[in-house]
């Protein structure tokens, strides 16, 4: 497909970057804050995780969508001198993206340690498909394609396409419920999570209907929260406290032909990380059987299901099986989310996922197990509700990174 | 010219500025569907675009296309967002994929256009027309007028043709409707 376009240079990268310290404030529904404020916080922590000081980072990236504060300010706070800070557009998909784009800016010598982060009141500031030209708000010439029709939320925007997939592989409501339930076994063991509830499949049915396919249970809750992780070279990674996670492949931003509308080439099921995923594999240097657990991007049940499908993870028409005989579950094959995602977790447009699975990789992650004398958590892999969610041995983790049916990301990490 | 309109309380408009869009729904003001066809390979592209979607050139003609064609996806809404259709659920956005250049220039590729369910006369459509469409319905485009020279283009059950029984999602708890009537 793209194997004549993939360059040498990222596989000679392969290996050589890290994530050394993660972060985040808490999740609430009412932060009564503004994101300067969060964002300080998010990167502070991130630093404290890891040991660093202000002085020995000098990269700043985060992403925004015209609701947040820019790295300057928030650099400014922490008493951090930049060499290179980057502020992009952009939701879901972006932190995979800017974690690439970190590796280049370090590997060109612009600066030696960047720390991303997002910062965003997701509930009690902008919210999505909120804006979308109200009464009395002139609707431009982009808005007659969509949001003139009521389409204007990402559940609207994305549910063609779920439910095509509905229509052509049967691909059932409790299938799809599945995810939920799931993802709120991880959220059940994890002190932070915004839902820590564990829900059943009836639960997520019962829920009112916000559009068909989705009920309210399978549409993520939105959160105020911050949350950043720090990436600089393996090498350097060394001086800091923890086990790093190395970072194998990256893939940024790719979409589906036909990017202005994306539904005039199909399939309709199809999304973007189908054109992604022979780059990642190869970037990567191994295969979707190799990985031990998932981060698949949740803003909805939906989501997650057509990931894992796109870059292989199960067979495409098959995501209903998958994501509900088990595997993806807490203490299964190949669990996902296991913090909860966006679903249980928190809204943070992607990057809770990844801070997750950097804490997996560090077999430190903070659930009910207590911690033992030498500092580390003593995890019993007892999976019930309100104990552990490490995932036994965990050396490969994948990230899918979602912006829209027509935008993806993703990244692989292995411990070490 | 420049067109203005209004629909559901908001204010529409496309200015002289962006002529694609502009010759759309000034022929959509004519009740008329015409698309984009490309000197280049002799293909009808839709969204309206500057360029051909395939090779980039700018040459082109507006081309009638006729309005009918199939649901291909949809949803149904029944918590409104937009505060403009509060009130109005459910309502279907509809995938329509029309009978013109279905399958080319490859198998995966076709003229699809999003819009909602509507009556003959425009209306959004009621609770009852809603619950027997689908994936597989027939459809054909009538024309909302929302200003001097503007339409907007909307997707009406083809009464001219048998329809075929639709695909639906499907329920899954009894009196469901009765419990979820609108958002």
């Amino acid at each position: 497909m793209a194997s004549e376009l993939i360059a040498d240079t990222s596989r000679s990268l392969r290996d050589k970057y890290a994530i050394i310290g993660v972060g985040e404030t808490e999740y609430s529904r009412n932060s009564g804050r503004t994101t300067r404020h969060m964002g300080v916080e998010a990167v502070r922590n991130a630093m404290a995780d890891c040991g660093i000081r202000a002085d020995q980072v000098d990269g700043m990236m985060s992403y925004q969508i015209m609701d947040s504060t820019p790295s300057p300010v928030i650099a400014g706070d922490l008493g951090i001198r930049l060499d290179f800070h980057c502020d992009i557009l952009g939701g879901g998909g972006s932190i995979e993206a800017l974690i690439g784009l970190a590796i280049g800016v370090i590997e060109a010598g612009m600066c030696e340690t960047v720390a991303i982060f997002r910062s965003m009141n997701g509930a009690t500031g902008r919210r999505m498909g909120g804006t979308g030209g109200g009464g009395g708000r002139r609707v431009g010439p982009g808005s007659l394609f969509g949001p003139i029709y009521g389409q204007v939320s990402p559940a609207e925007m994305f549910a063609h396409s779920f439910m095509r997939h509905m229509y052509e592989y049967g691909t059932t409501p409790e299938q799809v419920a599945h995810v939920k339930m799931f993802h709120s076994w991880g959220a059940s063991n994890n002190p932070r999570a915004y839902y820590p509830k564990r829900v059943t499949v009836e639960e997520v049915l019962a829920s009112r209907v916000i559009c068909y396919p989705l009920h309210m249970l399978d549409c993520c809750v939105e959160t105020d929260n911050a949350n950043c992780l720090i990436v600089t070279s393996a090498e350097r990674a060394r001086d800091f406290r923890h086990t790093p996670a190395r970072i194998l492949g990256v893939i940024g931003r790719m979409t589906k032909p036909r990017s202005d509308m994306h539904y005039q080439h199909g399939p309709i099921t199809r999304v973007a990380g189908f054109y992604g995923q022979e780059r990642l594999w190869s970037n990567a240097g191994l295969g979707p059987e190799d990985v031990d657990l998932t981060g698949s991007y949740d803003a909805f049940s939906f989501t997650t299901l057509l990931q894992l499908e796109a870059y292989g993870f199960c067979p495409v028409g098959e995501g209903g099986r998958y994501v509900s005989d088990g595997t993806i579950a807490l203490g299964g094959r190949r669990p996902n989310n296991t913090a909860g995602g966006h679903l249980c977790e928190g809204y943070t447009h992607g990057i809770n996922m990844v801070i997750e699975n950097v804490r997996q990789l560090r077999h430190e992650v903070d659930d009910y197990c207590p911690v033992g004398p030498d500092g580390h958590r003593q995890h019993s892999y007892d999976y019930r509700e309100g104990g552990c969610r490490q995932v036994r041995d965990a050396e490969i983790t994948a990230n899918l990174g979602w912006a829209t049916v027509n935008m993806g990301s993703a990244l692989v990490m292995r411990r070490g | 010219m420049a067109v203005e309109g209004q629909y559901l309380g908001m204010q529409l408009g496309v200015p002289d500025t962006d002529p694609e869009n502009l010759a759309f729904f000034e022929w959509c003001g004519r009740h008329e569907l015409r698309l984009q066809r490309w000197q280049s390979n002799g293909l009808l592209s839709y969204p309206p675009g500057t360029a051909n979607p395939w090779d980039g050139t700018p040459e082109h003609a507006w081309e009638p296309v006729e309005g009918r064609g199939t649901i291909v996806s949809y949803c149904e809404v029944h918590h409104a967002i937009h505060p403009a259709f509060r009130g109005k659920t459910p309502y279907l956005t509809l995938l329509v994929e029309l009978d013109t250049q279905r399958s080319e220039p490859s198998e995966h590729e076709a003229l699809r256009i999003v819009g909602n369910l509507v009556t003959p006369e425009g209306e959004l459509a009621p609770p009852e027309l809603v619950e027997r469409t689908g994936i597989g319905s027939r459809v054909r485009i009538v024309y909302l007028d929302v200003g001097e020279g503007f339409a907007l283009p909307q997707w009406t059950l083809d009464g001219e043709v048998e329809q075929p029984t639709p695909w639906r999602y499907p329920d899954t708890r009894a009196g469901h409707e009765a419990a979820n009537g609108s958002g």
